[in-house]
Parts: structure tokens; C-alpha cells; sequence
């Protein structure tokens, strides 16, 4: 019988990171596309460190912030008594900060496609920055939207290096499908790993494959 | 009494220059800004709705400072309630027209002024459209009713018709004369047309490298002087024919073409395709109502 748990795990993990994510997002990248800050560049090459950055890097680094030995550790476990190292929200914490630029990035290009006097004609209707943002923006960019969450969803999945460092492998706590196959593998469990790759891949195949869809469709009727 | 007093380092593409003006409009003028392209006719627009930052000067409207660098009193686009028509129209795509009212509405305002204003510009039948159908001058009237949905004091209006052709511009100039009397308006309006100019404002200023170069009324700035009993008209030369000791000068104005006599002296001036000025003495001229404008007064 197949053990369904890190599947289901991997799933948790991989909405709840895309929630948080895109609600972090949508300022972030409203004021990535607007600002003309000096401090800009800089926050933009914090945010996609993690396109280039192997993930046992960031994975290390974090594992050593979140042990109880450095001061961010013992403060988070001092304070809110939060041990994240090894635990599931240390997972939610490590996927937030590794798919960060794959939810930014989209929706800063997004914002950006937008003339700027749509967001100017909804500040001279006396509406605030709050209801320009929800009403007027996010509805007209839709197509960048479904992208950065379908992006962060899939690379949450498939995240690997990052979790086996700071999550380990720890069954219905931190071992997602990725530290699931690894470990069969290792003891040459082959049809075990067959049935967990088969089912990532045909999960991720499908959502892509809709979102691709779902973009022909769309740019056919703006024709 | 708007008083405006601006001073702005712009740059452009000719290389910086100073924006500085300073004027004062009396209440429920039509103001038009004329002048070339890069002369800062638009940024003069956005200055006064506060979406650009100018350097020192002041704005005042109505004895309400809206902009004092002196003080650092500077309001928000949002608390300085003008209408705005953007040369784009800038129209939320997500909304049908109707919507697109309705979200310009204060929060608490009554949905009266949504229907009388589709009844004044005559959406009725595109209320329920989305913009991306509308033509570029169902757009401009949407653009139009939009700014005006907040009753502002104040109407900007960024070069609204360059977009649209001869008859369409005709219409909507007429909407917006509608508009700018009904709701009792002053109306900035930026153009480099001078006969969109002499139609629609009573005064006038002219722009170059970002100074005034003068202001009046129409007929002062382009005529020289104040006209009495005459009725001048801008037009093209299409074509000039001899005939007998006079020569028969056919010019196009306003869609209409007129034709004139010209003797030899006169006509040894013209050749097709100039720009002239027809003065008609109005001795004697047929006067009747405009049947367009009963409705409203």
C-alpha cells in the first residue's frame, strides 16, 4: 500500500507558500514597478538570489539561523517558542524565501505592462493607493497572476536541496515527495519511487498544461 | 480664482528647459494651452492635479492652497478633486462603461449624477460595453462623463481630440462646451489646433519653450486685434482660377469650402495649400437658434 502522507505534505506546503507568497507579493511588486528608490537594485537582486543560488546554500544558511545556537534560533524559540529547524514551518519559511522571485517577477512585469495613468486617473477619482491596487490593477492583470502562482505552486513541489537541509526527512513532518523519492531510491525501493515520480509528474504536466490553454485562449480573444 | 504660479526644471529630448508660468483665471473660463509639441502644454495639466511634483511657486483654487512650496503644503491628487481626461482615456479595462461610472462615484454619493451624465453624453446604448469595443471617440466621451461623475470645479483636459477625425471632433467638442456650461466648469483644455482653440475658450495662452509667450482671448492671440462686426475664419487654399479680371479662390474651412473673390494684387499672394484667414463683414448676417443646444438651455 502507497503511503500517500508526503504527497498530501508536499501539497500543504506547496499552497500554503503559494498563498503567503502572493499576498507578500503584490506590494512587493507594486513597489518594485513604481519605485525609482536607490535601495531598488538592491532589493531586486535580494529577491532573485534565489534563480542562481543553489538551494543547499540557502538551505545551509538557514539551518544555521534557525538552530537554537545563533541568535535568530534561540530569540524565535525564546519568544514564540517556535523551533524551525527540522519542522514544517521551517519548510513554509525556506519555500517562501527560495520561490520568492518566481511570484515577484511575474507580477512586477505585470504591474509594469500597465500604463501609468490608469493607476493616475484612479488617484485624480480620489481613490487610495489600497483601491487603486485591488480594483483597478490586480483585475487587469490576471494573466500575470495565474503565472506567478502556478510558478511558485510547481517550484514549491519540486523543491529538493533546500528541504533536505534545513526539513530533513521526518515522515508527515517534513518529508514531501522529492525527500520521498530520494529515499526509496537509496533503498532500492524502485517501484515505490516509480509510482511517487509518475504522480509529480503528471500533477505538474497537467497544471502547466492548463495554464497554457488558458493563455491561448485568451490571447486569441484579444485578437 | 485660480491662481497659479509654477516653476519646473523639465527635460526633454531637446534638452532641459524651465517651466515657468504664472497666471490668474477667473471662474468658469475655458482656458485652452496652445502651443508646439514639448512646450510643457501637458505637464502644466498635471502640475495643477498634483500627479507631478513642481519645484517651488504656488496653486491656489478658491482661496484653498493646494500647492505652497514656501509652506510644504502640497495635497494628494486624491484631495484636490479635478476632472481629468487623459490623452489615452485611460478607461479600467476591467469595467464596462457603466462601471467605470460607478467606481469614480465618493463613497456615499448618490447614483443620480451616473444616469444624467449617460443621458448628457448619450451612452445609453454603450453602457454596458466594455471599453476595448468602444471607438476612439465613444471612448473619449466615456473619458468625459468620467472625470465629470465627482462634479469637480475643475475640468483638465489633455490634447482630448487629436485622435479623432474631422466630424467626430466637431461632436465632441460640442460635448464638451455642453458639459463645461452645464456643470459650470473652468476648463483647462491643452491643443495645438487653433480652430479647436477659437471654437471652444475664451482665453487663451500661448506657449513657447515653457514661458507664456501671450495670453488673451482667441481673437487677441491670433488676429492682432478685437474684432467688431467681422467674422474671421481659418482655412486651406484648395484652389485658385482665374477668371476675367478676378480670381475665384475656393478654401477649405471647418469641412466647408468657401468660395472668394480675390483680384490679381490678392490672389498673386496665395497658392494652394496656404493657411488663410477669411473676414466676413457681418453687416448683415442671418441669425437663428441653434436647435442643438434648446435642450439643456
Amino acid at each position: 500500500m502507497l503511503d500517500w502522507s508526503p504527497i498530501i505534505l508536499t501539497l500543504q506546503l506547496a499552497l500554503i507558500t503559494t498563498v503567503i507568497l502572493f499576498v507578500i507579493s503584490i506590494p512587493l511588486a507594486y513597489w518594485m514597478a513604481n519605485s525609482k528608490s536607490r535601495i531598488k537594485p538592491i532589493i531586486e537582486a535580494l529577491v532573485s538570489l534565489p534563480l542562481v543560488l543553489p538551494p543547499t546554500v540557502l538551505g545551509f544558511y538557514l539551518l544555521i539561523a534557525f538552530s537554537p545556537e545563533s541568535a535568530i534560533g534561540a530569540f524565535l524559540n525564546d519568544v514564540f517558542g517556535l523551533k524551525l529547524a527540522f519542522s514544517f514551518a521551517g519548510l513554509v519559511i525556506g519555500s517562501i524565501i527560495y520561490s520568492l522571485p518566481f511570484m515577484v517577477q511575474p507580477l512586477q512585469a505585470g504591474f509594469s505592462s500597465l500604463p501609468s495613468s490608469l493607476s493616475e486617473a484612479s488617484f485624480v477619482l480620489g481613490k487610495s493607493k489600497y483601491q487603486t491596487i485591488t480594483k483597478v490593477l490586480i483585475p487587469n492583470i490576471k494573466k500575470s497572476i495565474l503565472t506567478g502562482i502556478v510558478l511558485t505552486f510547481a517550484h514549491t513541489v519540486g523543491e529538493f536541496g533546500i528541504v533536505l537541509m534545513i526539513g530533513g526527512n521526518i515522515p508527515n513532518q517534513t518529508k514531501v515527495v522529492s525527500i520521498a523519492i530520494y529515499d526509496e531510491v537509496e533503498s532500492l525501493n524502485y517501484s515505490t519511487a516509480h509510482v511517487y515520480s509518475g504522480i509529480l509528474l503528471a500533477v505538474t504536466f497537467a497544471i502547466l498544461l492548463l495554464v497554457y490553454i488558458n493563455n491561448n485562449r485568451s490571447n486569441k480573444s484579444s485578437k | 480664482m485660480i491662481e497659479i504660479d509654477i516653476h519646473k526644471r523639465l527635460l526633454s529630448t531637446a534638452g532641459d528647459f524651465n517651466l515657468k508660468i504664472s497666471c490668474a483665471i477667473n471662474e468658469g473660463q475655458f482656458v485652452s494651452i496652445f502651443g508646439s509639441s514639448g512646450a510643457g502644454k501637458t505637464t502644466i495639466l498635471r502640475l495643477i492635479a498634483g500627479l507631478t511634483q513642481q519645484d517651488s511657486g504656488f496653486i491656489s483654487v478658491n482661496n484653498t492652497i493646494w500647492f505652497d512650496a514656501t509652506n510644504s503644503i502640497n495635497l494628494s491628487p486624491q484631495k484636490r478633486k479635478v476632472g481629468f481626461v487623459f490623452q489615452d482615456y485611460s478607461l479600467f479595462p476591467n469595467m464596462t462603461v457603466k462601471e467605470n461610472l460607478e467606481f469614480a462615484l465618493n463613497k456615499g454619493q448618490s447614483k443620480d449624477i451616473i444616469n444624467e451624465l449617460i443621458e448628457t453624453i448619450e451612452l445609453t446604448d454603450l453602457q454596458d460595453r466594455k471599453p476595448e469595443t468602444l471607438s476612439g471617440g465613444q471612448k473619449q466621451r466615456v473619458a468625459l462623463a468620467r472625470a465629470m461623475v465627482q462634479k469637480p470645479n475643475i475640468l483638465l483636459l489633455d490634447e482630448p481630440l487629436s485622435a479623432l477625425d474631422g466630424e467626430m471632433r466637431n461632436k465632441l467638442q460640442d460635448y464638451i462646451l455642453k458639459v463645461h456650461k452645464k456643470y459650470n466648469l473652468t476648463t483647462f483644455l491643452v491643443s495645438h489646433d487653433i480652430s479647436e482653440v477659437f471654437k471652444l475658450s475664451d482665453h487663451v495662452i500661448k506657449l513657447e519653450n515653457g514661458s507664456i509667450l501671450q495670453q488673451g482671448t482667441p481673437e487677441e492671440l491670433f488676429l492682432g486685434k478685437k474684432t467688431t462686426g467681422k467674422h474671421t475664419t481659418l482655412g486651406t487654399v484648395l484652389s485658385i482660377q482665374p477668371s476675367d479680371i478676378i480670381n475665384i479662390v475656393k478654401v477649405l474651412s471647418n469641412n466647408n469650402i468657401i468660395v472668394v473673390n480675390a483680384t490679381n494684387e490678392e490672389a498673386a499672394n496665395l497658392s494652394e495649400g496656404d493657411k488663410v484667414m477669411i473676414t466676413l463683414k457681418t453687416f448683415n448676417p442671418v441669425i437663428q437658434k441653434d436647435l442643438r443646444y434648446t435642450q439643456d438651455g
